[in-house]
């Protein structure tokens, strides 16, 4: 049971890396970081689970909290970034560079 | 340590004045800080062209000249300091405290009986590492001793006559300060305890010296003969360090007493003593204006008249002297040394007096002759005759000081004569005086009295100091350690007596450039033009009075220590007086001296005597100064006198051997080469243009790609990741 459970939370945890790592699309990569979140999440409850202990499930109230608070600002930004540039490809984005 | 403590407790001395030892040079060094506050005071507040010279000084004329244009001839443009007065009480007050607490001391010292030990009083510990041990102590011996009486004597002479030549100087309050640091560092010189000790008195009378021959900065030339003074010591002192290391290396102490003491042990006449005592020599040669380091003593001359007097011709030149008295230990070890000193001395005391037969200006013909009878004195320690080296010390201090504050009266009244008629010519050039025995009447008495003492006329000090310092080289000459020694593969004895042949020569013509000296200034006709001649006249009793002082000393400063062969009263007082201090190094030297009188002895008085007349008669025969022109009409000398008048080219000869290659190779290749080629191009620029490179590199990470960012973050993980788990 834990092993299907961690397994599918890397596969949930990769996809997300590789999401963030080849799309362009601010909107994209945000998801992805967000299921990277989730991944982690999931791993917390298994292991919590597994151990009998609340710790993990406590730490995955933390997590969704800072998540929201995060999709809140991060989706803020990405509008602003839109209403400035007509579009959410980072590609445009390079403004702070050396 | 606390056995030595114990053991100055019960010296004889302690109990007595002695014991104030240190307020000797404190109460000069208060008269400096007072003085120096007043001096922060300016004297007034002009435009900055003004020259802060007044006083007596040569090239200032022409600024006086236009004053009196300017104001009608008869007017004096005097600046004096709102503070002179006090500075007037304060500077010469504190060295007649000095003088007086030294009188106390020293018949202390005379009443308390047999001091053979030196009464050693520290007062804390200065530097105290490993094995070096130095204490902040004065040492009070019968050496000393002489020499604080010299220094607070005609110190405290010297500033009462400075009241009446400085009065006018806007700088009056600096030059009394200056005046009584040097008297405290002269005094920290003499009575130090130790290497260390003394060795900071040593820096400090050069500093006081450079501070003091330039005092009238605002002319150049006046600035760079300070420099001068300061860079040519500062050779010496490398020689006074290098003696010091290697005295520590090898018997790991710097006090005198534990030096004298352990000697011995570093083998007579070993490599190793002579290569100290030569290297302390070099210190001597640097400070006391020896061969081949006298080129400054003659441009010292730019400094005040009392400075003159004072530092560079009574006490702080004579420290070389009273170095190696001090160091009679070590040198008594290596006759080698000993005759190189006594060389050294000879062949200086001969060069300068030859310059000497041929200058104009009354200052340097002064300064010449003191260089050579340092080269006396030297003569007479280098032969081991340190009382007789000490001797001459004396009355030259008596004598020379004497002819500096004559002739510094003699350009006071030429000054004051040229300023009243705003003429400008040069107030210190013998050719524009002559006569002025009419005009000055005390002041040529009192300066031929010193004449007859420097040339060796009996019954006057210099005869019998000079006749000491000869007869001394005769003896070594036919028996003792020296005469028996080899010098450079020459037998000691023949060197001896060619030493004192050129003695004999040196003190011919000592007689005849200072008679030259008196026949131009004070006989023949006056030179000075008809509207100056009113104006000439004797100068105050404050600067008057001490002359007639020193003109007594001179007359009977060799009583001080007269020969067994002429018993004229107590015999070798300054000898016995000193025989606790140098009595064994001399006996070293000398070998066993019999006590009676020989024919020999009277033969040499009588020749020193024949000498010394002769040639005033060769110079009052010789010399007609009717026949001199002023300065302005003078027609250029030729062949060796134009040499002799040009000093041997020898600050020529300098500055294009040693100057000029120094100045060139610091131009060409420390500045323009290590300098400005390799600090600044390669290290200043260099590391410069490396931080850029770096930083050019490392901004190209930073692309402003997120998704690059993304990358290196995930690399980065799993490498970190990686390295965990395969370790």
């Amino acid at each position: 049971m834990i092993a299907e459970a961690l397994f599918f939370s890397a596969v949930l945890f990769i996809i997300g890396v590789v999401g963030v790592l080849i799309r362009r699309n601010a909107i994209i990569i945000f998801m992805c970081v967000e299921l990277m979140l989730n991944a982690v999440n999931l791993s917390f409850i298994a292991l919590a689970r597994l151990h009998g202990t609340a710790t993990g499930q406590v730490f995955v109230l933390f997590v969704m909290t800072v998540a929201a608070a995060e999709a809140a600002v991060g989706l803020a930004i990405v509008i602003s970034i839109f209403r400035h540039h007509k579009s959410v490809d980072l590609r445009n984005i390079n403004l702070l560079k050396g | 340590m606390l056995q030595e403590l114990a053991a100055v407790d019960t010296h004889p001395l302690a109990a007595t004045a002695a014991r104030f030892v240190g307020l000797l040079p404190l109460l000069p060094l208060a008269g400096f800080l007072v003085n120096g506050a007043l001096s922060l005071v300016p004297a007034y507040t002009r435009g900055p062209a003004d020259p802060s010279a007044g006083g007596a000084h040569g090239s200032e004329h022409a600024e006086h000249a236009e004053h009196a244009d300017a104001h009608g001839a008869d007017h004096h443009e005097v600046v004096r300091h709102p503070f002179a007065a006090v500075a007037s009480v304060v500077g010469p007050l504190v060295l007649v405290l000095s003088f007086a607490l030294a009188v106390a001391i020293w018949m202390a010292m005379a009443t308390t009986g047999e001091v053979d030990t030196p009464y050693v009083r520290s007062f804390f510990d200065w530097m105290v590492t490993g094995d070096l041990h130095v204490r902040w102590a004065f040492q009070l011996d019968q050496l000393s001793m002489v020499m604080v009486l010299v220094i607070t004597g005609i110190g405290s002479l010297i500033h009462i006559f400075s009241i009446g030549y400085m009065r006018d100087d806007p700088g009056y309050p600096r030059f009394f300060a200056y005046l009584n640091l040097f008297v405290a560092f002269m005094l920290v010189l003499v009575l130090g305890a130790s290497y260390p000790v003394m060795f900071v008195g040593w820096e400090g009378v050069g500093l006081c010296s450079y501070l003091l021959i330039g005092f009238w900065f605002s002319d150049k030339a006046n600035a760079d003969a300070g420099l001068k003074a300061f860079i040519v010591n500062r050779i010496g002192d490398v020689g006074f360090l290098m003696a010091m290391f290697m005295i520590f290396a090898n018997l790991r102490t710097l006090d005198f007493t534990s030096v004298s003491a352990a000697a011995p042990s570093l083998g007579a006449n070993s490599a190793l003593v002579t290569t100290i005592c030569l290297f302390l020599f070099m210190g001597c040669a640097g400070k006391s204006a020896q061969l081949p380091l006298y080129v400054w003593l003659p441009d010292a001359m730019a400094g005040p008249t009392p400075v003159s007097a004072l530092i560079h011709a009574a006490t702080m030149v004579t420290a070389g002297v009273y170095l190696i008295a001090r160091s009679s230990a070590l040198f008594a070890l290596s006759p080698t040394a000993c005759i190189t000193v006594a060389v050294v001395g000879t062949l200086t005391a001969l060069f300068a007096a030859t310059i000497g037969l041929k200058q104009w200006d009354i200052k340097k013909v002064l300064a010449y002759s003191t260089i050579s009878q340092l080269g006396y004195m030297f003569m007479g320690v280098g032969v081991g005759a340190y009382a007789a080296g000490m001797f001459h010390l004396v009355t030259h201090a008596f004598f020379k000081a004497l002819l500096f504050l004559g002739s510094g009266s003699v350009i006071f009244a030429m000054h004051r004569a040229y300023h009243h008629t705003g003429n400008h010519e040069d107030a210190q050039d013998m050719r524009n005086m002559g006569g002025l025995r009419k005009y000055m009447p005390w002041t040529f008495v009192l300066m031929w009295i010193a004449t007859l003492a420097i040339a060796g006329v009996p019954p006057f000090s210099g005869f019998f100091s000079k006749d000491g310092i000869l007869g001394a080289v005769f003896a070594r000459a036919e028996h003792g350690a020296l005469a028996d020694a080899t010098w450079l593969g020459m037998p000691g004895s023949a060197v001896l007596y060619v030493l004192y042949a050129l003695g004999l020569v040196t003190a011919l013509l000592t007689a005849i450039y200072m008679t030259r000296l008196m026949l131009y200034t004070f006989h023949g006709p006056n030179r000075t033009g008809e509207a100056e001649r009113a104006h000439l006249s004797e100068a105050p009793w404050s600067m008057t009075g001490p002359l007639v002082v020193l003109g007594a000393l001179s007359a009977v400063g060799g009583w001080l220590n007269l020969p067994a062969a002429l018993p004229l009263g107590p015999i070798g007082v300054l000898e016995k007086w000193l025989e606790p201090v140098v009595g064994s190094s001399t006996a070293a030297v000398a070998g066993v001296v019999g006590d009676q009188v020989t024919s020999t002895e009277y033969f040499l008085i009588g020749a020193a005597v024949v000498i010394a007349v002769l040639g005033i008669v060769i110079a009052v025969v010789r010399l007609k100064p009717a026949a001199v022109v002023p300065a302005r009409d003078a027609v250029p000398t030729h062949g060796f006198e134009h040499v002799l008048e040009k000093k041997y080219y020898v600050d020529q000869v300098y500055d294009e051997v040693v100057v000029r290659p120094v100045v060139g190779g610091s131009r060409n290749i420390l500045w323009m080469g290590i300098d400005r080629g390799i600090i600044d191009s390669l290290f200043v620029n260099g590391s410069a243009v490396l931080a850029r490179g770096v930083g050019w590199v490392g901004s190209q990470f930073q692309s402003g790609e997120t998704g690059a960012y993304a990358w290196a973050i995930a690399i980065g993980a799993l490498a970190v990741l990686g390295a965990f788990t395969f370790r």
